[in-house]
């Protein structure tokens, strides 16, 4: 498949499912459109990263969450509301839980050593993400200080 | 008579704030504001994700609130944020805002059921082809399908239920049982990558994370109460899903 049809793909996919997530969570009707968009935002940062420059995936899993926290600081004072109304919905296509359930599944069918390695990944992936999170906080905090 | 009402409001926008599930430092801040621009200057707040205290410092005065549900509603935030800026700006008054505050705790507005559950189908759907990574389109349909199923069914129970751990475990048993069956009547291919995509409305990823940014802001307690929660979820929903590939 061309890399621009795959590409595509992928922001169409990520918003749409972004947008779908927060509909559920009841995200303000007004903050929806954005919402996805830092989803896709995250979402294509990460995916260029781990299949196109192959930096890792706990690299990728924190830079896609820096460029989400990064959008949920500006869409948060363009629309007046919440960082959180952002970051939550745009966070799931990145948020381990995929591997959680396969961690479980796992565990339930008796294969400990697979259990214990997707669990493993599991907290890493979200200590990275948490920490690309503050990364964006840390930096939205120094420069609306000097502004 | 005037600190009563004060902390009390402040109490409720508090409870209003963690039902929805904001992080705990907002929660704090909020609390604090309000308090702050009502006249009390120093205001102790202590919060949990299972109860609230607050006290005047020069007071013997101390209340608290026990928070009995938690959940996911981004409404309840943008609105309590909301209300809370409009009390800075002296665009409300004190008892304003508590009537406001009561208002939205009874009437949340919602998103209708059924566009609810065509969100799930989305979002099942589209996040499986993202997961996934092999541009399954064969199990689209099939993941949609699945995915509303298991979040119609989830949303019913919650109402009928307060044990979040029953309607988790019930609708994830009825995401793996329909994948299974869909598969079994050649509807589609990959059994793993439709149960993943269906499920993704129901798994508490976003808590997992949550509950680690609290850990690492400084809310010790909160994190491990949040970690837990999202851990019996987990569990609730791999073994609900589980229970399909054991016996079929």
């Amino acid at each position: 498949m061309p890399y621009g049809i795959q590409l595509l793909i992928q922001i169409s996919f990520s918003y749409l499912s972004t947008v779908a997530f927060a509909i559920i969570i009841n995200v303000p009707r007004k903050a929806l459109n954005l919402a996805g968009w830092a989803g896709a935002i995250g979402w294509l940062v990460y995916w260029v990263l781990l299949y196109d420059l192959d930096v890792g995936r706990m690299l990728a899993n924190l830079l896609g969450a820096f460029a989400i926290g990064l959008c949920g600081m500006i869409f948060s004072r363009l629309k007046k509301m919440p960082v959180i109304i952002f970051n939550i919905p745009g966070l799931v296509p990145l948020v381990p839980g995929a591997t959680a359930y396969q961690a479980v599944r796992a565990l339930v069918l008796g294969q400990v050593t697979e259990a214990s390695r997707l669990t493993v990944r599991v907290a890493m992936v979200a200590g990275a993400i948490a920490v690309g999170f503050m990364l964006a906080q840390l930096l939205a905090e120094q420069t609306y200080r000097r502004a | 008579m005037q600190n009563d009402e004060l902390l009390k409001t402040c109490l409720l926008a508090g409870r209003i704030m963690i039902e929805g599930g904001s992080e705990m430092y907002r929660v704090d801040d909020t609390m604090r504001r309000i308090a702050q621009n009502g006249g009390a200057k120093n205001a102790l707040v202590f919060t949990t994700p299972t109860g609230l205290f607050i006290g005047l410092e020069e007071t013997p005065m101390v209340k608290l609130n026990p928070v009995d549900r938690r959940s996911i509603d981004m409404e309840k935030v943008a609105q309590v944020n909301q209300l809370s800026r409009e009390f800075a700006t002296q665009a409300i008054t004190l008892s304003g805002l508590h009537r406001a505050l009561q208002r939205l705790d009874q009437h949340t507005p919602f998103f209708p059921f059924w566009l609810q559950v065509i969100a799930a189908a989305v979002c099942s759907t589209t996040l499986m082809v993202v997961f996934a990574q092999t541009y399954d389109w064969v199990d689209m349909p099939l993941a949609a399908v699945v995915g509303a199923l298991g979040y119609a069914v989830y949303g019913k129970l919650s109402s009928l239920t307060r044990v979040r751990f029953i309607s988790e475990l019930i609708g994830a048993f009825v995401v793996g049982f329909s994948a299974w069956s869909g598969i079994r009547l050649g509807l589609g291919q990959n059994l793993d990558n439709v149960i993943i995509g269906a499920v993704m409305p129901l798994v508490p990823g976003v808590a997992i994370t949550n509950s680690i940014r609290d850990m690492l802001a400084g809310h010790l307690l909160s994190g491990i109460a949040r970690g837990m929660e999202a851990l019996l979820s987990a569990a609730a929903i791999g073994v609900g899903i589980a229970v399909i590939f054991r016996f079929f």
